[in-house]
């Protein structure tokens, strides 16, 4: 007994640290650090390289949050957190924001008592084949071995979508992306199915790749977004707009390039309203006036950070699609910054 | 030899035969086979299995194994260094992922210009285990094995030096306070004040103490956040500290179990089939997310450091009932002849009891022990990054090493197997050194 209250009370000496309130900012302010809640790897999304950084679309927004609140993208502590701990995480308050492509669902922003702030990309459940099979359409699956994560909202989407359209499967239940691509490639199951991203970056992996085929139809909506907890408002409208204004940069040309000379004062003054040289949008959640523009000089806005981490000219090779702004047939539509 | 028998009666041999080689049946590699795979139907049967089993795997293998590559830095490279050496379509081991991510496997993401303290820390484990592990070397090398602790946790984690300092002292007072109350109270109440003085210290007055210690001498070290830990270093860390006190915990349990003093004994048995009657994940689980929820919001109770508490109450349940079972095994004239010596409770454990019970669960506590390490990669489910999956994991999740699957698997399973063999070893020597019955 005496080891353990011995390790017990170095935690209390030395690691303990003060009590939270219920104004996130100002923890996060005092912490000088931002805590934010990442996968413990995904391509493209968040991953550590070779010397430990993290990287990827979600740790982007993570650090463009930190940008914006604290003034450097760089003081972000990356916590990751498996597919169970994930909310645990968000709402006991280890993690300040969960950027760990979650889906937005109804369940989880309510009976979760969560807060989703927005959608940072637009997904949606596919099923790869191998070209050999002959299949072109999801619907000419019946009867298929599918392998499928265990304990996902995939598994339930391929439920329904194989009950809807009269056809059976048989599953092979896999546990991670990495286990499902180990058995789609022995052969072990006819298709794989999960977030359309996902198996695009599967498929560019695989040794050969232009013998494997995506089909065309997507059974599911998964919007994936931020999220933080209920009960702080102002953390939440932080957050949310954060995303809303690395969305509008893109909106209205605001690069990582041209943001310093645009904050000189333009002619379009809702850009000058993001930049903070006209009006006092900063203040209205309680930061400095140049909040969006440190946001957006972290990585870019939001086109800049999508073409770098899963764009077309990465390996992940996926197109705008939904995730294009609103004036390109997308479904990137932010409320005006007024 | 016809020759030899001139002037000898014909049917006298009087030279003798010279020795001859045993028949072809009788010897060498036909007469292994014969003996060992080939002794009957059944075993020539089991034999070809065995063989045709071995040839499959070999042959899947081997050329894997053979078109090994060690010099790419991604996946794809790999496969077209295969693809150009061995021809299209040869599958190959690509050990590069190992080559250039072999400190993630080892440190996690621990900062690479402190390295050098988690290499120091390792090699002074070997010097403060040496003293307890082999007998012959000098007693007095087992201070530093006291004092080890708190040197792994300045070195590792940093901070101020003071905080290991206050946490020693409180054992310091807890030894100084059963010295002085022995002769004044008698043995019960010392040990009551032996156990209470350094909980006192350690509840109100140790961060007291090391706050105003750094203020007057501050040295230190920078810190390193538990979310740096990661790998085989995490896995170390968790692993050697359960062990060093799950054992001495589970050797308390063992005794509280057989003692006839009520509420211990209802205590102990509680703990260890409580502890024994849930996984070790449903532990994990209560720490990292139960614990949010009990303690007050916001108080960041180190994850690593409940993650080891709730391994070592785990671990020290079964070592509890491994050690009963020595205990059970020595016979009753052993507890009757300490009685008959007029040695206290504690002397007779200490000279007697302990000794042999102990010897005869060595291969149990070594097992537990084994079993303690490998569980360590159940801590990836609290987003823990052990080297088996979690950082695999990561590593798989950058865009050139997605695909490898394999082999970030192998590398740190020949590292368990390397660690866990060792200890197997170990327990044996122990076992052989110790033995005293038919020598």
């Amino acid at each position: 007994m005496i080891k353990q209250l011995f390790f017990g009370s170095l935690a209390a000496t030395g690691m303990m640290a003060g009590f939270a309130s219920a104004a996130t900012l100002d923890d996060v302010k005092a912490r000088g650090e931002l805590n934010c809640g990442v996968t413990t790897g995904l391509v493209g999304f968040a991953a550590p390289d070779a010397n430990g950084q993290w990287a990827g679309f979600d740790v982007d927004y993570c650090r463009a949050l930190a940008a914006a609140v604290l003034g450097d993208g760089s003081k972000v502590k990356f916590v990751p957190t498996t597919g169970q701990t994930r909310f645990t995480a968000l709402s006991s308050g280890e993690v300040d924001v969960l950027a760990r492509n979650t889906t937005w669902t109804y369940s989880r922003d309510t009976d979760l008592k969560l807060t989703f702030v927005g959608v940072n990309y637009y997904d949606g459940q596919g099923f790869m084949v191998n070209k050999s099979l002959g299949v072109t359409s999801a619907k000419e699956l019946d009867g298929a071995t599918v392998c499928i994560q265990t304990g996902t909202t995939t598994e339930l989407n391929l439920a329904d979508f194989f009950k809807a359209n009269n056809m059976t499967y048989k599953p092979v239940a896999i546990e991670t992306n990495a286990e499902g691509e180990q058995q789609y490639g022995a052969g072990a199951c006819d298709t794989y199915t999960t977030d359309a991203s996902g198996l695009a970056a599967t498929r560019a992996s695989f040794a050969d790749p232009e013998n494997h085929i995506v089909l065309p139809e997507i059974i599911s909506k998964e919007p994936l977004g931020p999220l933080v907890r209920h009960g702080d408002d102002q953390w939440a409208d932080i957050a949310r707009w954060t995303l809303n204004a690395l969305i509008a940069a893109e909106e209205f040309g605001i690069t990582s390039a041209n943001a310093d000379e645009l904050a000189k004062g333009t002619d379009n003054p809702e850009i000058n309203r993001i930049l903070g040289t006209e009006g006092d949008l900063g203040a209205m959640v309680g930061l400095d006036a140049q909040w969006a523009l440190r946001a957006i000089k972290n990585a870019g806005n939001y086109g800049e950070i999508f073409a770098a981490n899963i764009g077309e000219s990465t390996p992940i090779g996926l197109a705008r699609g939904l995730n294009a702004q609103w004036t390109q047939g997308g479904l990137l539509y932010t409320p005006p910054f007024r | 030899m016809s020759g030899t028998k001139a002037n000898s009666a014909s049917f006298v041999r009087d030279t003798m035969l010279s020795e001859q080689d045993p028949p072809i049946t009788e010897r060498g590699v036909v007469k292994w086979a014969r003996e060992n795979l080939f002794s009957g139907p059944l075993n020539t049967f089991l034999t070809i299995i065995g063989a045709v089993a071995i040839y499959i795997i070999l042959k899947g293998l081997a050329p894997w194994l053979l078109h090994s590559v060690w010099n790419a830095n991604s996946a794809a490279e790999c496969r077209e260094i295969i693809a150009a050496a061995y021809g299209e379509g040869a599958h190959g081991a690509c050990w590069g992922v190992v080559r250039e991510r072999w400190a993630q496997f080892l440190y996690g993401f621990y900062p690479s210009e402190h390295y050098w303290r988690v290499n120091l820390t390792f090699i002074l484990l070997f010097v403060a285990l040496a003293p307890i592990l082999f007998a012959n070397l000098p007693r007095k090398m087992l201070w530093f094995s006291v004092i080890y602790p708190a040197v792994a946790l300045l070195l590792l984690w940093g901070g101020s030096v003071w905080v290991p300092v206050a946490a020693l002292a409180g054992f310091a007072l807890g030894w100084l306070a059963y010295r002085f109350a022995l002769p004044v109270t008698g043995s019960l109440a010392a040990t009551v004040a032996a156990v209470l003085v350094p909980i006192i210290w350690w509840l109100f007055f140790a961060g007291w103490f090391a706050g105003l210690a750094h203020g007057i001498l501050p040295l230190g070290m920078e810190q390193v956040p538990s979310s740096k830990f990661g790998g085989f270093l995490l896995s170390l860390t968790i692993g050697v500290t359960g062990i060093a006190f799950s054992l001495p915990l589970g050797v308390v349990l063992a005794l509280g179990r057989q003692s006839d003093m009520f509420l211990v004994k209802t205590l102990s048995v509680g703990f260890i089939e409580f502890i024994r009657g849930v996984p070790l994940i449903t532990l994990l689980f209560t720490a990292s997310l139960l614990l949010n929820y009990f303690l007050p919001p916001g108080t960041n109770f180190d994850i690593i450091l409940r993650v080891i508490i709730m391994v070592t109450l785990f671990s020290a349940a079964y070592i509890a009932e491994v050690v009963r079972g020595g205990l059970a095994a020595l016979p009753r004239g052993q507890y009757e002849a300490a009685d008959a010596l007029g040695l206290d409770y504690w002397k007779a454990q200490q000279l007697i009891i302990m000794p042999q019970a102990l010897k005869i669960s060595i291969p149990g506590i070594v097992s537990s022990f084994i079993g303690l390490f490998k569980d360590t990669t159940l801590v990836i489910f609290v987003g823990l990054l052990d080297p088996l999956k979690g950082i695999t994991d990561a590593i798989r999740g950058s865009f050139e090493w997605k695909g490898i699957y394999w082999e970030p698997f192998l590398f740190p399973a020949l590292i368990f197997f390397l660690i866990c063999f060792g200890m197997s070893r170990y327990s044996m020597y122990l076992e052989n050194k110790l033995k005293r019955d038919h020598r």
